[in-house]
């Protein structure tokens, strides 16, 4: 009795390690859930950080309307910028930044699809031996670095051109023409590349010209990529902020010309954001700026998007 | 006009295009070489700041981009690795993983004013950690970690499908699949990624005047305890750093030679820029010979 008692145990046992074996998890299964974990977790970091972003600055730059009951008509048309004194119109800054964006993109948008067809069609060895780290070097450099240039060359060479103080709408789009140019141009130049090759040889071999491949062939089928590419260099110009700041002037007026002192978006943020009081009016005031520029660059990636999809649809049929 | 003559015009006017672009870079780069390289000098890179007018030497702006940066890229260099392995292998393709890359884009195209002003918001007015080089740190992350996050996961995917095939049947978890035959394929992207990010980093600065703030307090080269008030290494000091500095020379113009300041303060700036770019290109190529033995 008692042996069977100890045998029946031993087997119980035995049956037991074979359960823990096959119902359990192996090294591999745990080592993956680890890692599963720690992927995760990472990820979850970066959605955190941009769920509480979008809240922050939303709850914050609403504040202007809700608490201080300014109402939103007022701000997008008012002209007149003075938050001490409860005046809080922020046209002035949002026609400066529409300004200085649009100007800068369609300065730059020539330039950069010439340089993208000289790279991809004309010369592809120097493009990619001489024009890639060219374009490579004008991305890496710093904004301050355009800023202090566009103050030590082009705010006095317009000034000695124009006369005025140089600073103004004007001088910001140069600086901006430089820095979006190297966005624009490499985003171009992937869209020339992926124009099927058959297309190319089958106008050449029609008899077309060089140009008359490119500017009917080749920029037709790869526009919503230059659209693409030139939506992104508007939505860089938009949030431009420190180089924007240094030649703009800074002035919270209504742009009347192209040469005298404006302000933008950015360039009032960065200047006031530091004087003001966290929960008062003129602080809530810079919020809904920052909040305009959020919703700017939503907007921006939105219509990248749009772009996109049909592109996509154009091929696919 | 026949069709041969506007071709050649258009070639012409292409050609002009170009030389002017190449003509703006080497006048850029000519003209901060030559208008800062003479004041660059051994006292300027390590003297120190007159702290009101802002004249004088960057040594602190100097010491301060470079600890910046590397606290930035210890935050923020594991967690893109774990997300873009995330992108690159656990995510499946359904509505949730294209919100969370629209995520990432959304954060990747956010100007980096609109950052600098949340890092500002939470760790300056909400945590009342001050001005620091920590929350400096942590906004900088939230600049860096899309791009990095995007050549990860980019990095990882273009490592062939059979790597991954011979890992699993060895009998490897995934996990170990992925860190130890995937990720060293992919390591020279990476590398490459990471060095890149860093010339970006370095040069950022609208993230930073409202993080990290805009001043330099002298510190003691000598003091190498992190917990201590005057101590280079202590994360809870502000930090100018060298970009920063640069707009503030500018900006409130109090140096009678800002000019010479800043120009100088650019070429530095640049040259580490450029330093950065070079290393990025020569480590790439050289991982990419060690690890796939080519010539």
């Amino acid at each position: 009795m008692e042996q069977t008692n100890f045998q029946l145990k031993k087997q119980d046992a035995q049956s037991h390690e074979w359960e823990t074996q096959l119902h359990h998890a192996t090294k591999a299964t745990r080592e993956d859930w680890i890692g599963r974990g720690i992927s995760y977790f990472c990820i979850g970091i970066i959605i955190l950080v941009v769920a509480s972003m979008l809240w922050f600055i939303t709850s914050k730059g609403i504040a202007t309307f809700t608490q201080n009951h300014v109402s939103l008509w007022k701000f997008l048309s008012g002209t007149n910028w003075a938050p001490d004194q409860g005046q809080i119109g922020a046209l002035p800054m949002i026609v400066g930044s529409f300004a200085v964006t649009f100007a800068a993109a369609i300065v730059a948008t020539p330039f950069a699809v010439g340089t993208a067809i000289f790279m991809t069609e004309i010369s592809p060895n120097k493009g990619r031996k001489f024009l890639q780290p060219v374009i490579e070097l004008l991305v890496g450099i710093p904004s301050v670095v355009y800023g202090f240039i566009g103050l030590a060359v082009i705010v006095p060479f317009m000034r000695h051109l124009v006369g005025g103080s140089g600073f103004g709408i004007i001088s910001a789009t140069f600086v901006l023409f430089v820095m979006v140019l190297p966005t624009i141009t490499s985003m171009t130049v992937d869209s020339l590349r992926a124009v099927p090759r058959f297309y190319k040889e089958a106008s050449l071999a029609l008899g077309a010209t060089r140009w008359q491949t490119v500017s009917r062939v080749i920029l037709r089928s790869a526009t919503s990529g230059i659209l693409t590419a030139v939506i992104f260099g508007m939505a860089r110009a938009f949030g431009e902020a420190l180089a924007v700041q240094m030649v703009i002037g800074n002035a919270a007026i209504m742009p009347k010309n192209l040469i005298s002192p404006a302000s933008t978006l950015t360039s009032q943020l960065t200047t006031g954001i530091g004087d003001t009081i966290d929960g008062t009016l003129p602080n809530n005031a810079l919020w809904s700026l920052a909040l305009i520029l959020l919703l700017m660059s939503l907007f921006f990636n939105a219509i990248v998007r749009v772009i996109a999809k049909r592109g996509q649809l154009k091929h696919e049929r | 006009m026949n069709a041969k003559r506007t071709d050649l015009i258009a070639t012409i006017v292409i050609d002009l295009i170009v030389a002017s672009v190449v003509g703006i870079l080497f006048f850029l780069l000519a003209y901060i070489l030559t208008a800062g390289l003479p004041h660059v000098s051994w006292s300027f890179l390590t003297g120190a700041t007159d702290a009101f007018s802002g004249a004088g030497g960057i040594g602190v702006q100097l010491f301060n981009s470079f600890y910046l940066l590397v606290l930035t890229m210890l935050i923020s260099v594991p967690i893109s690795l774990g997300a873009g392995i995330y992108l690159a292998e656990y995510a499946k393709d359904n509505w949730r993983t294209s919100l969370i890359r629209s995520a990432i884009e959304v954060l990747s195209s956010l100007p980096s004013v609109v950052v600098g002003l949340f890092g500002f918001l939470l760790f300056v007015v909400k945590f009342k950690i001050g001005f620091s080089v920590i929350s400096g740190a942590i906004a900088l992350t939230f600049f860096n970690l899309p791009l990095l996050t995007r050549n990860i996961e980019e990095s990882l995917s273009a490592v062939s499908r059979s790597q991954r095939e011979a890992g699993l049947s060895l009998g490897l978890s995934k996990w170990k699949t992925e860190l130890g035959i995937i990720l060293p394929v992919a390591l020279p992207g990476i590398v490459t990624g990471i060095v890149l990010s860093a010339g970006r980093v370095f040069g950022e600065a609208a993230a930073l005047i409202y993080t990290a703030g805009q001043s330099a307090p002298v510190t003691n080269f000598a003091d190498w305890n992190p917990m201590d008030p005057a101590s280079p290494l202590n994360p809870f000091r502000p930090a100018e750093t060298l970009a920063v500095h640069i707009w503030k020379v500018n900006t409130e113009g109090l140096a009678s030679n800002a000019a010479a300041l800043s120009a100088a303060a650019s070429a530095v700036l640049i040259i580490a820029v450029l330093l950065f770019n070079l290393g990025a290109r020569l480590l790439g190529t050289y991982l990419y010979r060690r690890v796939t033995a080519s010539k």
